[in-house]
């Protein structure tokens, strides 16, 4: 289990001062000029040695994406950080956290990051149901410009930096990138054709590079202790700590900070109080919010699922955000997926049509299919529409609202074709319900 | 995708503007971004109409926030109509209940929360109860997951609930006794009931 001293969030659970005092206490704004005076080149190279990657989904390597960034600007345009705050996947509850317990950490990694990469200015869009977490956060970068952190001459190294709090207002797909450009200049939050990527051409045309809130907060540990300290926690290629958003069926739901490549088993049992019933209770688990894969109990599916990129690929699923859905063998699979579906549906921004199209039917589809209403052969149907869906739309959407579907086939098809002949052999007229459990 | 049209005429104020206090502060929002780029302020210029409105945006305050931005209303009502947290039809002058109802939360009971909103407010969503205090709605994913079930009302957060608590919480909007937003049970934020497992050395 990871040490308390090596944890980087150490007021998760807002049991200390938020304000610059607290943060202070606990080590952050410790002489954040010496860090700055390293030079860009060495700040970004410390972070690719770090083997951070991005916190929010993804998993892109961190020092790389900022070496995207020009060195200096040849046409004047000024460069730009943007934080994706739009924290919106289902399960995940993390940046949540540091937004309202630790903002300071984000506020010091933005001017970190931001110099790493040369930047003018930072926006934060923060999701619009965020209302508190943003109040929280536009307070501690005000005690920040009190205390001459940031603004003109951030910190006393000459460098004039400005950061901003921006929302959106309930869209989900503004946590895709470009979506989230297009919504800070304001538009409908529509993703963008790429390339151009938006290191080349971002917020107002400029160069811009979208780091997530966890990510960019880990960013003065990672500086203040060395790549070196950070790397030494977890796998090769999953180094660090991580933020695990541990919900549904345990018997104490929670945010915890552990290592990455933490044994589910392990993670769930030591922190959440293991799955109601006991573990062999299990049915399934989703490892990364709602847009990844579920894996199923079982030997070498979940008992066996380390938690970081690489372990969860191992078992055709992904970390995402670490956001861990659990459910026991109370619920009703089809229909908790169906729920999932139907979040894609409303969520689809409308701009390509496998997405804007394909959500609606594989939802209504699948619950058919809860309620056994269906034929055996639109269960290969079904999975034939996911792939096309995958890959054919503008961005990742269509692959996360895909991904969940294309799980429940291929890990709960018996039980899908059980209810269809238990339904064929016993047809009834009741309506078809609309929930999720 | 939702198709979201702007309520009824019979519906819609005659007028819109803002108050002095809020054109003052949308004139600081305006400085935020790069001049020439002012049309970034229209979410929060929209949010701050809305609030300003009694929790939801009529078409004369669309067509305000696009006079003071100087875009086309096209524009402006695009994004009204695009972000669901613009609510388009009047709500509950007490309480608008934003319950989730995304998978984790129905994992934990939520289905429970929208038997109450039928039973205390309305059968149906986005209809106001018969003496205009509270109306309701399903909303996806509010990100409060370890904390499931929990609904939005106005600002902030009502968590860990069950039926009992969530119509303590709906009562207080009208009774006197506002309930305190965060976890209804006894639970420190997102830490595990019974106490925290880790940063039990940090010293705070």
């Amino acid at each position: 289990m990871l040490e308390d001293k090596d944890r980087i969030f150490k007021n998760l659970y807002g049991q200390g001062d938020w304000g610059l005092a607290g943060a202070r206490a606990r080590g952050a704004w410790d002489n954040t000029k010496a860090i700055l005076e390293r030079g860009r080149d060495a700040l970004i190279n410390e972070m690719k040695a770090s083997g951070q990657r991005g916190r929010g989904g993804a998993g892109f390597p961190t020092g790389l994406k900022w070496s995207f960034m020009p060195k200096e600007s040849k046409d004047g345009r000024p460069s730009y950080l943007v934080i994706n705050a739009d924290e919106s996947e289902p399960g995940t509850c993390k940046d949540r956290e540091i937004m309202r317990h630790d903002p300071h950490l984000l506020v010091e990694g933005c001017l970190i990051a931001g110099f790493a990469m040369g930047a003018v200015a930072c926006y934060i869009y923060v999701r619009g149901e965020f209302i508190r977490e943003r109040e929280r956060l536009q307070a501690a970068i005000d005690q920040a410009y009190e205390a001459g952190l940031i603004g003109k001459n951030a910190c006393g190294s000459g460098y004039d930096y400005d950061i901003y709090v921006h929302h959106g207002a309930g869209a989900y797909i503004c946590g895709e990138e470009t979506a989230l450009l297009e919504s800070l200049e304001g538009k409908k939050g529509q993703p963008r054709l790429k390339p151009p990527f938006p290191a080349n051409v971002g917020l107002y045309g400029c160069p811009t590079t979208v780091n997530n809130v966890e990510t960019i907060a880990q960013a003065p540990d990672i500086m203040r202790r060395g790549a070196a300290w950070f790397s030494s926690i977890g796998r090769a290629n999953n180094t660090g700590t991580k933020l695990y958003c541990i919900s549904g069926h345990v018997e104490r739901p929670c945010n915890v900070e552990e290592q990455m490549g933490i044994p589910l088993r392990e993670l769930l049992e030591k922190h959440a109080g293991g799955v109601r019933g006991g573990w062999d209770n299990l049915l399934a688990v989703i490892p990364g919010g709602s847009s990844m894969p579920l894996v199923p109990a079982g030997p070498d599916q979940a008992d066996t699922l380390l938690m970081d990129f690489d372990g969860c690929r191992d078992k055709k699923s992904a970390l995402g955000t670490a956001a861990v859905i659990v459910m026991d063998k109370s619920t009703d699979i089809v229909r908790a997926m169906a729920r999932i579906s139907y979040f894609y549906k409303h969520e689809s921004c409308g701009q390509c049509t496998p997405c804007r199209e394909g959500m609606g039917w594989m939802w209504r589809v699948l619950m058919r299919m809860a309620e056994g209403r269906a034929h055996r052969r639109e269960i290969d149907m079904l999975m034939d529409v996911t792939k096309q869906i995958e890959g054919h739309t503008i961005c990742a959407f269509g692959d996360g609202a895909a991904w969940p579907v294309q799980g429940l086939l291929r890990h709960f098809r018996p039980e899908i074709e059980r209810r269809i002949d238990e339904y064929a052999a016993n047809p009834h007229p009741e309506p078809v319900r609309v929930a999720a459990e | 995708m939702s198709v979201r049209r702007l309520a009824d005429p019979h519906l819609q104020p005659k007028h819109f503007a803002f108050t002095a206090e809020n054109r003052a502060w949308a004139e600081k929002q305006l400085a935020k971004y790069p001049p020439g780029r002012q049309a970034s302020a229209v979410i929060p210029l929209l949010w701050r109409a809305q609030e300003q409105a009694g929790g939801w945006l009529p078409q004369k305050a669309i067509e305000h926030v696009a006079e003071i931005l100087g875009m086309a209303n096209i524009r402006v009502l695009e994004v009204a109509t695009f972000y669901t947290m613009f609510l388009l039809s009047p709500v509950g002058k007490k309480a608008h209940v934003q319950v989730c109802g995304t998978t984790p939360c129905r994992l934990r009971g939520a289905d429970a929360l929208f038997e109450v909103c039928a039973r205390k407010i309305h059968p149906e969503p986005f209809h106001v109860s018969a003496d205009g205090s509270y109306s309701w709605e399903e909303v996806e994913c509010l990100g409060a997951c370890v904390n499931a079930p929990m609904v939005l009302i106005w600002n902030d957060t009502y968590e860990d609930l069950t039926a009992e608590t969530f119509e303590k919480v709906l009562d207080g909007f009208t009774n006197g006794k506002p309930a305190k937003p965060g976890p209804q049970i006894d639970r420190h934020y997102s830490a595990p009931i019974g106490g925290a497992t880790t940063l039990k050395s940090e010293k705070v």
